[in-house]
C-alpha cells in the first residue's frame, strides 16, 4: 500500500473481505452447493466404481455361462459335437445353409452358428483339412468372446486328432512343436488397478474444477448481470483485489470439493473391494491425503482461469458455456497421455495436470516418482496459477468489464 | 463538493460525453437533467470513477477521480441505475459488505448499518435475504449501501426509475434530509417534475455537452417561459439544431 493507492482498503483486507463474502453467499445458494460438494464429488466415484464392477462382473461371469451354439448339420460331426458338449457348449442342431445361417444371425435367434459341410466326415477319414464355417457378428463383444471360446475347443479337437494321426504313424507328436512361448505376467495387483483406475485422476481433477465454477461464474458474470459490480467498482478498493478475492473463494470450493472426492472415492473403492477381483488399491487415509494434496497446485490455476473467462462473457448463460469448454482444457493432456501411452518424464512432469495426473497414477501404483519430478510439477502448475491470476487483475481493470 | 472541467469520452466512433463541465455544492441538490443517450450515465460514470474520461478531469472535495480515484471513491456514495443486490445475503449483510469493503471496523460497521436501517425504514425487511425485494426494498438497501460510510458527496443515477409514489416521496424526503445535514447531492434524471420538485442546482445536458446550468428560476427566466418542462424543451431544442448545424 503506498503512493496514489495509499488510501484504498489494505490489500489483504480487502481481498480477504472480498473472499469471506463470496464464500458465504455461495454456501447459500443451492445450485453452488449442488453441484461443488454434493453432485460432483459423488458422481466421479459412483461412475468409476459401478463402471469396474460392471466390467469385472462381465469378465468373471463370461466363462462361467455356458455358450450357446447353434449348429447346423450337426450329424456331419457327431464326435465334435460330443467334444463340444464336453467343454459346456450347448449345442441347438438346425437344418440350415449358409443363407439361413446368415438369416439366423440377423434376426439374432443365435450369435453363433457353426455350420459342418456334409463331406466333413469323409475329408477328415481321407487325412484332408476340413472346413467348418463359423458365423457370427464380431462387431459384438459378447460373439467375439463366443467366437474366441469354439475356436479354442476346436482348435484343441484338432490337435487331439492330429497327435493321433501321428501316433497311428509312429511319430513323435512333439515334433510338430517346434517352440513354446510361455508369456509370463508380472504386472502387479497394484498395477492392474492402476490401469482400470486410470479414469480416477480424470474423474478427481474434473470434479476439483468443477467444485469452482458457478462460485467463478456467478462471482463475476453473474455479478454484473445483477447489476451488483457497478456498485461494486466504486468501493476504495483496487479492481486486483476484488478478483482476487472472487478467485481465492473459487479455490476454496474446489479444494473442498477435492477433498469430498478422494474421501468418496476411498469410500466407494473400499466397498467395492477391489481385492475380489485379484486387484489391491492401496487407497488408504493417507494415499488420499497425498492425492488430495497432488491435486491442491492445481487449484489457482483452475480458479483463475475459469474466473477469468467467466468475467469476460457477455452473460451468465455465455459464461456457462464457456467455462464449461474451459473445464475441458486441462483435462485435454491427459487423454492425450492416455492414447499416447505416456509415461512421465521430466519435460511431461512440467505440464500442468498432466503431471498431477501422473502424480496421482504413482500414487495408486506405489510407484513413488523421484522428487525433482514432485517439485518440478509443483512448481510449474504455481507459476501458471500465479501468471493467471496477474492476467485476471489486469483484464479486471479493463472499463470493458462492465459490458 | 464535485467539480468536473471538460470531461469527454469516447466508445469507440460515438463520442458519449463531449466537454461536460458543471459543479455540484455541498448542501445543495443538484439534478443532472437530460434527454436519454444525452449523456447523463456516462458523466456520472466519469465522476464515480468506473470510467475514466478521455481528457478533462473532475475534483471530489478537491481529490482528483484520474488522479486518485481510491481516494476519491471515500468521499463518494453512489448509488448506480440498476442497483444490483446479493439474493442470497440479506439487507443487512448488503450494506455491512460494503461497510467491511470501505475498511470500517466491525463494530462501526454495525452500529451504522442499524442506524441507517432506521433512517430509511427498512426494519421490515433488513434481515430477509435481498431475494425477491420489491423495487423500493431494492433501492433503500442500495441506499444504505451507498451511505455505510458517511460520505459527504452523492451520486444517484436515475434513482426513482420503477419506484411507484409513495417510494419517490420517501426518496426524496430523504435528499431533503441530507441535503440539510451539508451533503452535496447530484442526481440524474429525465423526469422534469422531480427535478423542479427537489433540486437547488439544474444541469441541463444534450448530445453529451452542457448546454445550462444554474437554478430552476435561472433557467426558466433564460428560456423565457414560465415553466421549466418549456424551458427544458427549449435549451434541449436549441442544443440538437446546433449540433446538426455544425454536423452539415
Amino acid at each position: 500500500m503506498g503512493g496514489a493507492e495509499g488510501t484504498g482498503t489494505g490489500a489483504r483486507s480487502a481481498i480477504w473481505r472480498v473472499f469471506s463474502k463470496e464464500f458465504l453467499e455461495n454456501l447459500r445458494d443451492r445450485r453452488t452447493l449442488i453441484s461443488a460438494l454434493i453432485f460432483g464429488p459423488l458422481l466421479g466415484p459412483l461412475l468409476l466404481t459401478s463402471a469396474l464392477s460392471l466390467t469385472f462382473r462381465g469378465a468373471g461371469a463370461q466363462s462361467d455361462r455356458p455358450l450357446r451354439l447353434t449348429v447346423a448339420h450337426p450329424e456331419h460331426a457327431p464326435e465334435l459335437m460330443a467334444y463340444l458338449r464336453q467343454y459346456g457348449v450347448r449345442i441347438r442342431g438346425v437344418d440350415e445353409d449358409q443363407a439361413a445361417a446368415r438369416r439366423e444371425l440377423a434376426a439374432h435367434r443365435s450369435e453363433l452358428v457353426l455350420l459342418v459341410p456334409a463331406d466333413f466326415g469323409s475329408r477328415l477319414q481321407a487325412g484332408r483339412p476340413s472346413p467348418l464355417l463359423l458365423f457370427a457378428d464380431e462387431s459384438n463383444t459378447e460373439s467375439a468372446r463366443g467366437v474366441q471360446r469354439i475356436a479354442a475347443i476346436i482348435g484343441q479337437y484338432g490337435t487331439a486328432i492330429a497327435r493321433l494321426r501321428l501316433i497311428a504313424r509312429g511319430l513323435d507328436p512333439l515334433l510338430t512343436v517346434p517352440i513354446v512361448l510361455q508369456p509370463i505376467d508380472i504386472s502387479t495387483p497394484a498395477g492392474r488397478s492402476a490401469l482400470a483406475l486410470g479414469t480416477l485422476s480424470y474423474l478427481v481433477l474434473l470434479t476439483m474444477l468443477m467444485g469452482g465454477m458457478y462460485l467463478a461464474i456467478d462471482a463475476t458474470a453473474g455479478e454484473r448481470e445483477r447489476g451488483s459490480l457497478e456498485p461494486l467498482l466504486t468501493l476504495p478498493v483496487r479492481r486486483e483485489h476484488l478478483i482476487q478475492g472472487k478467485i481465492l473463494a473459487a479455490c476454496a470450493y474446489m479444494t473442498l470439493s477435492l477433498v469430498l472426492t478422494v474421501t468418496a472415492f476411498a469410500v466407494a473403492l473400499r466397498l467395492v473391494g477391489l481385492e475380489r477381483f485379484g486387484m489391491s488399491v492401496d487407497f488408504s487415509p493417507r494415499v488420499g491425503a497425498q492425492i488430495a494434496l497432488a491435486c491442491l497446485p492445481l487449484v489457482p490455476a483452475g480458479a483463475a482461469l475459469m474466473t477469468l473467462v467467466a468475467a469476460f462473457t457477455r452473460s451468465y448463460r455465455e459464461a456457462q458455456t464457456y467455462v464449461a469448454l474451459v473445464l475441458l482444457i486441462p483435462t485435454l493432456p491427459l487423454a492425450f497421455a492416455a492414447a499416447l501411452g505416456l509415461q512421465p518424464r521430466a519435460a511431461l512432469m512440467a505440464i500442468p495436470s498432466l503431471g498431477q495426473h501422473f502424480l496421482i497414477l504413482s500414487l495408486i501404483r506405489m510407484q513413488p516418482l523421484p522428487a525433482s519430478y514432485v517439485a518440478l510439477s509443483v512448481c510449474s502448475t504455481l507459476a501458471l496459477g500465479a501468471v493467471l491470476v496477474f492476467i485476471a487483475g489486469r483484464l479486471y481493470r479493463r472499463e470493458a468489464l462492465l459490458g | 463538493m464535485i467539480e468536473a472541467e471538460g470531461l469527454a469520452k469516447r466508445f469507440g466512433t460515438v463520442a458519449a460525453v463531449s466537454g461536460v463541465s458543471l459543479r455540484a455544492l455541498d448542501g445543495r441538490i443538484t439534478g443532472l437533467l437530460g434527454p436519454n443517450g444525452a449523456g447523463k450515465s456516462t458523466t456520472l460514470r466519469i465522476l464515480y470513477t468506473v470510467l475514466r474520461p478521455d481528457s478533462g478531469d473532475a475534483l471530489i472535495d478537491g481529490i482528483s477521480v484520474t488522479r486518485d480515484a481510491l481516494a476519491a471513491r471515500r468521499h463518494m456514495g453512489v448509488l448506480p441505475s440498476g442497483a444490483g443486490l446479493y439474493p442470497n445475503l440479506t439487507a443487512r449483510e448488503n450494506v455491512l459488505y460494503f461497510g467491511a469493503l470501505h475498511g470500517l471496523a466491525r463494530a462501526d460497521r454495525r452500529s451504522r448499518t442499524a442506524e441507517l436501517i432506521q433512517l430509511l425504514e427498512m426494519e421490515d425487511f433488513a434481515d430477509r435475504p435481498a431475494r425477491g425485494f420489491s423495487q423500493g426494498q431494492r433501492i433503500k438497501t442500495a441506499l444504505a449501501r451507498a451511505l455505510i460510510h458517511r460520505p459527504r458527496n452523492i451520486l444517484l443515477d436515475e434513482p426513482t426509475n420503477g419506484l411507484d409514489v409513495m417510494a419517490v416521496r420517501s426518496l426524496r424526503s430523504l435528499l431533503q434530509k441530507l441535503r440539510a445535514e451539508g451533503h452535496c447531492i447530484l442526481f440524474s434524471s429525465h423526469v422534469m417534475q422531480e427535478i423542479g420538485a427537489l433540486c437547488d442546482d439544474v444541469v441541463v445536458i444534450a448530445q453529451g455537452r452542457v448546454v445550462a446550468q444554474g437554478r430552476p428560476e435561472e433557467l426558466r427566466e433564460r428560456a423565457r417561459t414560465e415553466s421549466l418542462e418549456e424551458a427544458f424543451v427549449r435549451l434541449v431544442g436549441a442544443a440538437a439544431l446546433e449540433a446538426e448545424g455544425v454536423s452539415r
